[in-house]
């Protein structure tokens, strides 16, 4: 019977489809990238190493995320609170590495945007750019589940929640990599 | 138990206590701020009715500045005021309107009028499910398109007028101020609306794919689904796949717009403001290899919903299976491959290496062997079939000849040394629109004329729906039909006045007539309205649940279904949708369990 053997909650599965979505949205911009790098007065340059630490950063946040959905499936709501905590610091902390990147760029001379910027920091920027807001979208829902979690009254022992948002945070954080790997090898 | 609980999808969240106690839902919840899929379903149709009278009035308005170029008409000064000075309309509107024709016909009305409409409404139907996966999305998709409808509407009110450059927004144009008057505000407004808009989008389309997937009432397996549905699921893996390509896209256009970046532009001097800009290293194209990409697809997101009612429309009224269930299904999924794999035929004159362009030659191509086993399908399933004539098969029948004629342009047009000659020509303006704005509208009449009676349990007026369709026909065929001989004589498309050429005031009568035949076209859409609205509350009274005897599950829930459409448990699936005439029985309901002596069942 098709109720029964379906096991994928319905939540989860959307967000699948939606990751697809978004997957799209920078296949658009990475494949953009490599047509306009093989055209003329591209300007290279090496990512600071500061994006480097950051996905060391974003890594360690999933790891944590996981630990929070693991605990939150034992019950454990103290060590749930903090783990969720934990990560969404973690993803500040990302961000503002990425932010610290940008600046570290501008003052190697390399405009990422407005008069003298070079199309290759212009990629760099929306790229990055727009994966932080997916990033920041993901701290919302962070913040929120543990406001859920701090007051009683909406208070709930459902681990699907924290399954999808860990989800979603796994899958910004490998989309990082990927861009990261791409930055990296295709400038 | 009843199914609602086996069923683990809708077994949460707080909507599974409004199924029972919608009667005492208050105004706002049950109207406007509703998740009843079938009201959303309204609220997409009407929403997308007005803009099609928008769109289309636009349409009328440029017209008569073609078919008339030397008249001024002092009536379009008092509704138009500046933008018509004299009775003409000015040279910027002008691309204005064409802009905004376009614009708001593709998106507003066939994507979401049509799949918002039709999605909404027959998903949960057909497959037998109380509603979306998601009710809250589908009640923010709709008011996303609401936001984006707002915006684009705002946009022809500003000093400097609304977006000027196409319907496609192609840089400089759309990304440098000082370009033209319409390359301003109306801009912003433009993405803003359009940005909204592939939200909303997106988030219909997620909700349809986890629906068909997830939600289907027992025994209804893949296979026995209706080909309105797998049109509606292929043209939701389309939109889910192409529309955030755009947005990079636009997204990119934004930053060279306000950020001063230069993805798009490259060494370019402003007429207007006798300027060099600084920018450098840009290329244009590259945003046309990004919209092209969501563009094709698009097509194809606007044409299979059509594709898929008019086959479940045809079927019922010609009292026959569907001829080629399967081979139906697998050329919808081809289409959907391919449509991923042509876009570059919109360029083939932008100096694509014409090495690869000949591949996209091929794949252009090929789409034509899906096509024509769609169209074979479609007139082996009315041969000799015993045909209902109502105005919903008429608009069926219609849609299938326009999608003939409009195709085999398009096979003209797919041959890149062809193209060299009639690309940006009337000739492509006909082509598309014969194939995919006629024959989509027709699909969409169709529609709406068969489930009016599910929708609000009246009929529209047959009479009235009869002078709608061959009105309509003829005129669509009127306007286009000529168009292809312009494009054939090189006539471009996009120009505001063709009498100054030589070589096109040929065409002087020829533009007339066209522009006579817009004009009776729109008053025959404005009966359509007419019946629409009056119908909702004066049509005929449906008085019984199955007044087509069509073998759908929709037509099993009560005349007037409220939320969670079956009052008791949903109805149990056996068989495929198409069993009409079969052992000389006329239909047999998809609720029917297969008899003992049935020959072999589907
Ligand atoms: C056998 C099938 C088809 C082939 C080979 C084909 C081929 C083409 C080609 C090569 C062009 C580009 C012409 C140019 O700009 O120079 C074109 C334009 C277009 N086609 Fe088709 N087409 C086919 C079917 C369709 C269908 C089914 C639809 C819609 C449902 C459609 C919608 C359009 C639109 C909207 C444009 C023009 C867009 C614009 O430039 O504004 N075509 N077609
Ligand atoms: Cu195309």
């Amino acid at each position: 019977m098709t109720a029964e053997k379906k096991k994928i909650h319905p939540y989860k599965f959307t967000l699948w489809v939606a990751m697809g979505s978004m997957l799209m949205m920078f296949a658009g911009f990475t494949s953009a990238y490599i047509v306009k790098r093989n055209q003329a007065n591209w300007q290279g340059f090496d990512l600071p190493s500061i994006f480097a630490y950051g996905t060391v950063v974003i890594l360690l946040s999933s790891v944590t995320m996981q630990l929070a959905v693991k605990n939150i499936r034992s019950r454990n709501m103290q060590a749930y609170r903090q783990l969720l905590l934990v990560t969404a610091i973690l993803g500040i902390a990302f961000l503002a590495m990425q932010w610290t990147g940008f600046i570290q760029l501008n003052e190697r001379g390399i405009r990422l945007i407005g008069q003298g910027s070079n199309v290759s920091g212009s990629f760099l920027a929306v790229i990055a750019g727009m994966h932080m807001l997916h990033v920041a979208g993901g701290i919302v829902a962070l913040v929120w589940m543990l406001r859920n979690a701090l007051f009683s009254k909406t208070r709930n022992y459902s681990a699907v929640p924290a399954e999808v948002a860990a989800q979603y945070w796994h899958f910004v954080d490998l989309l990082w990599i990927y861009l990261f790997v791409f930055l990296q090898f295709v400038s | 138990m009843s199914e609602l609980v086996l069923n683990p999808t809708v077994a949460h969240g707080a909507h599974e206590t409004a199924h029972h106690d919608h009667h005492e839902q208050g105004f706002v919840s049950k109207y406007i701020f509703s998740m009843d899929h079938k009201t959303i379903s309204k609220q997409f149709l009407i929403t997308g009715i007005v803009w099609a009278i928008i769109g289309g009035l636009f349409s009328v308005f440029f017209r008569l500045q073609l078919g008339y170029p030397e008249s001024t008409f002092p009536w379009l000064e008092d509704i138009l005021g500046r933008w018509a000075e004299g009775g003409r309309i000015k040279q910027e509107f002008y691309y204005a309107l064409v802009t905004m024709h376009g614009t708001v016909l593709v998106f507003f009305v066939l994507t979401a009028g049509l799949s918002g409409t039709f999605s909404n409404l027959l998903i949960p139907l057909q497959i037998g499910a109380r509603d979306m996966a998601s009710p809250m999305l589908n009640m923010l998709s709709y008011w996303f398109f609401f936001g984006a409808s707002i915006v684009m509407i705002s946009s022809l009110f500003i000093q400097t007028g609304p977006f000027s450059g196409g319907w496609t927004a192609y840089p400089p144009l759309s990304a440098v101020g000082d370009m033209s008057p319409g390359s301003k505000l109306g801009v912003d407004l433009w993405i803003t609306a359009m940005a909204l808009f592939v939200v909303s989008s997106l988030l219909g389309s997620l909700n349809y794919i986890a629906t068909i997937l997830n939600m289907r009432t027992k025994g209804m397996s893949m296979t026995r689904l209706p080909l309105t549905i797998w049109a509606f699921f292929f043209t939701a893996v389309l939109g889910v796949l192409s529309f955030p390509v755009l947005f990079s896209g636009f997204i990119l256009l934004l930053f060279d717009r306000n950020l001063g970046t230069s993805f798009y532009l490259s060494e370019i001097y402003v007429q207007s403001t006798q300027t060099a800009l600084p920018n450098e290293g840009g290329s244009a194209i590259l945003y046309q290899h990004l919209f092209w990409f969501l563009g094709h697809p698009e097509v194809y997101i606007i044409l299979l919903p059509a594709m898929g009612m008019a086959s479940e429309i045809m079927s019922t009224n010609a009292r026959k299976p569907i001829f080629g269930y399967m081979a139906m299904v697998g050329s919808m999924f081809a289409i959907a491959i391919l449509a991923f794999l042509v876009w570059a035929h919109h360029m083939f004159v932008t100096g694509l290496n014409p090495f690869l362009g000949a591949f996209f030659v091929l794949l252009t191509l090929l789409i034509a062997v899906p096509s024509a086993i769609k169209v074979f399908n479609w007139l082996t399933t009315i041969w000799r079939g015993n045909i209902r004539f109502t105005p919903a098969m008429l608009f069926a029948l219609g849609f299938v000849s326009l999608f003939i004629s409009g195709g085999l342009t398009g096979i003209f047009l797919g041959n890149s040394a062809l193209d060299i000659h009639l690309h940006d020509t009337y000739f492509v303006i006909a082509h598309f629109h014969i194939v995919m704005g006629v024959a989509s509208f027709f699909g969409m009449f169709a529609g709406v004329y068969h489930w009016f009676p599910k929708m609000f349990g009246r009929f529209m007026n047959n009479t009235l729906g009869y002078i709608h369709f061959w009105g309509t026909l003829i005129c669509a065929y009127v306007i286009f039909w000529p168009m292809h001989y312009e494009g054939l004589a090189g006539m471009p498309r996009r120009y505001y006045d063709y009498s100054q050429w030589q070589s096109f005031k040929q065409f002087g009568e020829l533009n007339e007539l066209i522009t006579i035949a817009a004009i009776i076209s729109f008053l025959l859409q404005l009966v359509f309205v007419f019946n629409f609205f009056y119908s909702i509350f004066k049509g005929r009274k449906m008085l019984v649940q199955n007044p087509w005897e069509s073998n759908t599950l929709e037509w099993t829930t009560p005349i007037n279904a409220g939320h969670g459409n079956w009052p008791g448990e949903i109805p149990e699936v056996h068989r495929w949708a198409y069993d009409y005439g079969k052992d000389g029985v006329d239909f047999i309901p998809q609720t029917e369990p297969v008899g003992k002596d049935e020959s072999t069942h589907h």
